[in-house]
């Protein structure tokens, strides 16, 4: 069986992936995007504001989205934020010289 | 019977025809009949290719001297190669074919020595491809240290053969006293990986499902004779060793598991995957455990020894990313389990059926 | 890689079931919508990372798992045709229709490809003008802008020799159904990371306030999921029903305008029967009529469907989080991924596909967090 595969990808399965170079074909918006070393043909139409560089969701070779870095950060700036706030809770009740965050 | 009917001899049904081997540019069902066009290809193509004592004998055996090797046992291993596509980044069939019979015999601490291919062609495969193939076995046994010493050319019908399989045969010598044993694993041993996993099967993989590659992936299809020699010197006290090419990491450790009757656990974030390849599998949905290596092993040590076998292992080209992957351990006998880079632990499972078919 | 490893970073991790843990004080039902995400869950062993009250169900959101026996023998008896070259995604080709399944049609001469793209598609039917090429169009809303780009694509090449097979479900109303069966256990939903992102969740707000439940759009990674998770477990604990986004980086309210806009152009909404849980109204997508020509049920006159399911198979519990795999008596023994009985094990992203695959019936206890 040239080419088949017994599992395979998962239908939910978007992957991030950094646009390399863009480019049109029978009038649609293509790409190649880039998975850390090995790129694929993607398919660029949904995401018309996409520049090399930018980050994409690619889902069956076509991407579904663009990545805002901003709220990439999000839930990192969060876990920092509970983390200072054990921090305060600890000092505040007064407990000599200990981790906050205790990971 | 009419007098202008020209006689044919026995000679011309058994393909005596003059026309020189050079002249096809492909192969043809002749070439595998035993007769002429067999002679042909054999004394044009493989003898000039391989050349050496036993072979330029042609005789239906080669008959080698074990003298040397007086005080050892023998060592004896076969396997078939129907890789697709047979010209892949990094190697051919006839590479894989030789450098996976080293292996097999290495990984038993067998000092390899001499191999037998037998060929089965298509009809219609080119000769140039043909020719390709064969130099490339011949420079893959140089570098080995191994000789060609016997062989066999057979011819299928076109349709009937996808271009080539090759079977190769292997016999190595083991000395004395060296008994390396998939029973041997006791809880406590470190499980050692000599490189990157996955390598091979994304090669193969990225020409079927047209992915590019910044750099280009390359099968990682080695011989590891010098490096299995190098560890065993410098840990005779290895239990075993394994290369996981079909099924990947995960089938050669169910293997030791079940044969040893112990547990396996793994930490995800010490095995060794390159970037490129890990992309891949996100991409194609697969898991590195399962994806075939050919150029990599998996050795089991006792604890005390095993910072004296990686040094040994990082030391040589073919082990610089050498690492600790896990251990041996007395609970969950004969299964294999992980504890993933985020903390949590799984079972891994063996594959059930052909994660990526035609690998090697 | 970026945007990956990051999520799955075990201090991060670390750090978020912590907070679940000291925010949780009663148990808790929950269920992650997409198969990716129950990969993820048990693949990472996020359930067993979590404090023993939560409970995470999983629902029907393997598009392959859903699809009906119906609509698979009518995609093998298009395949078997000798004027078709059937494209399929990989996943579909072993899922046992009343007959075998495409992969032994394959073996038997039958033209099967496996494209990783419907576009992949459209350049096959464009490159063969003498075969018949039909695609496989399955999938939940995620997959419909590239099911729709193919169609409009064949559409604008004339291309007379493209036709796909449709088989599309919506989450929503399974959701609905989900939330409104008697024997439902669940309280709050991870809602479907992928499919917001094509289609936003302004949808899904009507629901959360209908039923007071819960739902977080989330993503799939282990700190995505434990985000969402400790999102769900907040607002559960706060009795406080609604919509979050903890999928922020690709998921916006709206969605994608030009996704949507491609799918309301090329398909319309219809009934839909899913695999293990009967007819759901409104909760599918078809061909709109000016596409209708582009419709291979149409195109190929196949005799009546037959279907047989196995009665010993609970896929439709599993699938509406009512039973776990690992409570049905032939889950790891009559039943495999080699042997499936029914949708959930069909398919790499059904439920107990993926248990088998990390080897939850191998476990005799959770295997412990700290073990190595």
């Amino acid at each position: 069986m040239r080419g088949g595969k017994d599992r395979s990808t998962l239908m939910c399965l978007g992957i991030p992936g950094r646009v390399v170079e863009t480019w049109l074909e029978h009038g649609i918006l293509m790409g190649k995007v880039d998975f850390d070393g090995v790129s694929k043909r993607v398919c660029l139409a949904h995401v018309p504001a996409v520049k090399p560089g930018d980050y994409v969701v690619v889902h069956v070779g076509f991407a579904l989205s663009q990545i805002d870095e901003v709220e990439a950060k999000r839930v990192f700036a969060f876990l920092e934020r509970m983390e200072q706030l054990d921090e305060l809770a600890v000092e505040s009740a007064d407990e000599p010289g200990g981790d906050g965050s205790g990971v | 019977m009419a007098s202008d009917v020209p006689r044919v001899s026995v000679a011309d049904l058994l393909g005596t025809c003059p026309a020189p081997f050079t002249q096809y540019d492909r192969v043809l069902l002749g070439h595998g009949s035993g007769g002429r066009l067999s002679a042909d290809l054999i004394h044009r193509l493989f003898l000039p290719a391989f050349d050496n004592e036993a072979l330029r004998r042609l005789d239906d055996q080669a008959v080698c001297d074990l003298a040397p090797h007086a005080d050892a046992r023998v060592a004896f291993t076969t396997d078939s190669y129907v890789v697709q596509p047979i010209f892949f980044p990094g190697g051919d069939i006839g590479r894989l074919a030789v450098h996976g019979t080293v292996n097999d015999l290495a990984v038993g601490g067998a000092t390899p020595l001499f191999l037998s291919a037998a060929f089965i062609l298509e009809e219609g495969l080119p000769i140039a491809d043909l020719t390709r193939v064969v130099t490339s076995m011949r420079e893959a046994c140089d570098a080995a240290g191994v000789v060609l010493v016997t062989g066999d050319t057979k011819v299928v019908d076109r349709g009937k053969g996808d271009q080539l399989f090759i079977t190769t045969s292997g016999v190595g010598v083991v000395p004395r006293g060296r008994s390396l044993s998939a029973s041997a694993c006791r809880p406590g041993d470190r499980i050692v990986v000599s490189g990157t996993i996955g390598d091979h099967g994304i090669a193969i993989m990225s020409v079927r499902e047209g992915l590019e590659f910044e750099t280009t992936l390359e099968s990682d299809t080695a011989p590891l004779a010098d490096l299995t020699r190098a560890m065993l010197e410098a840990c005779p006290g290895i239990r075993c060793m394994r290369d996981p090419t079909r099924g990947g990491l995960s089938s050669a450790l169910h293997e030791l598991a079940a044969a040893s009757n112990v547990g396996v656990r793994l930490s995800e974030a010490a095995i060794p995957v390159r970037p490129e390849v890990r992309g891949a599998c996100e991409l194609l949905g697969l898991d590195p455990l399962y994806v075939a290596n050919e150029g990599k092993l998996v050795a089991v040590v006792p604890p005390a020894e095993a910072d004296a076998l990686l040094a040994a292992m990082q030391a040589h080209p073919l082990g610089v990313n050498a690492a600790v992957i896990g251990e041996i351990v007395d609970e969950h006998r004969g299964m294999v389990t992980m504890r993933s880079v985020v903390g949590g632990t799984r079972v891994v499972t063996m594959l059930a059926g052909e994660q990526l078919p035609r690998i090697c | 890689m970026k945007y990956l490893d990051e999520y799955r970073d075990p201090v991060a991790a670390e750090k978020l079931v912590q907070a679940i843990t000291r925010t949780a004080t009663r148990p808790w039902t929950i269920m992650e919508v997409c198969g990716g995400q129950t990969h993820t869950i048990v693949k990472y062993g996020i359930d067993e990372m979590l404090p023993r009250g939560i409970d995470l169900v999983h629902g029907p959101g393997c598009p392959v798992c859903v699809t009906s026996l119906e609509t698979i023998d009518r995609a093998h008896a298009i395949a078997s045709r000798p004027d078709v070259v059937f494209c399929s995604f990989g996943d579909m080709l072993r899922v046992p229709g009343s007959r075998g399944d495409l992969l032994q049609l394959k073996s038997h001469g039958s033209q099967v490809r496996v494209v990783y793209s419907p576009l992949d598609a459209v350049q096959i039917a464009a490159a063969n003008p003498d075969r018949q090429v039909v695609f496989f169009a399955i999938g939940f809303e995620t997959t419909a802008p590239p099911n729709a780009m193919a169609v409009w694509l064949a559409a604008e090449r004339r291309l007379t020799n493209f036709s796909v097979l449709v088989s599309h479900v919506l989450v929503p109303p399974a959701i609905t159904a989900i939330l409104e069966a008697p024997d439902n256990r669940v309280q709050a939903f991870l809602g479907p990371g992928h499919v917001c992102t094509v289609v936003g969740y302004e949808e899904y707000e009507p629901i959360a306030a209908r039923h007071g439940v819960p739902i977080v759009i989330t993503g799939f990674e282990p700190v995505d999921m434990l985000e969402g998770l400790l999102m769900a477990v907040t607002r559960l604990e706060q009795g406080r029903a609604g919509v979050d986004n903890a999928y922020g980086r690709v998921v916006r309210r709206e969605g994608n305008p030009a996704s949507r806009a491609l799918i309301e152009e090329v398909f319309e909404v219809c009934d839909r029967k899913w695999r293990g849980v009967g007819t759901i109204p409104a909760s599918g997508l078809r061909l709109r009529e000016r596409y209708r020509s582009f419709d291979a049920e149409l195109r190929f006159d196949v005799d009546a469907i037959e279907t047989q399911e196995s009665a010993v198979c609970i896929s439709g519990e599993i699938l509406r989080g009512v039973r776990k795999p690992r409570e049905c008596p032939a889950f790891a023994t009559t039943c495999t991924p080699m042997t499936p009985l029914g949708a959930t094990m069909v398919s790499a992203e059904g439920a107990c596909a993926a248990y088998y695959a990390y080897g939850r019936h191998l476990e005799t206890a959770p295997v412990t967090l700290h073990g190595v």
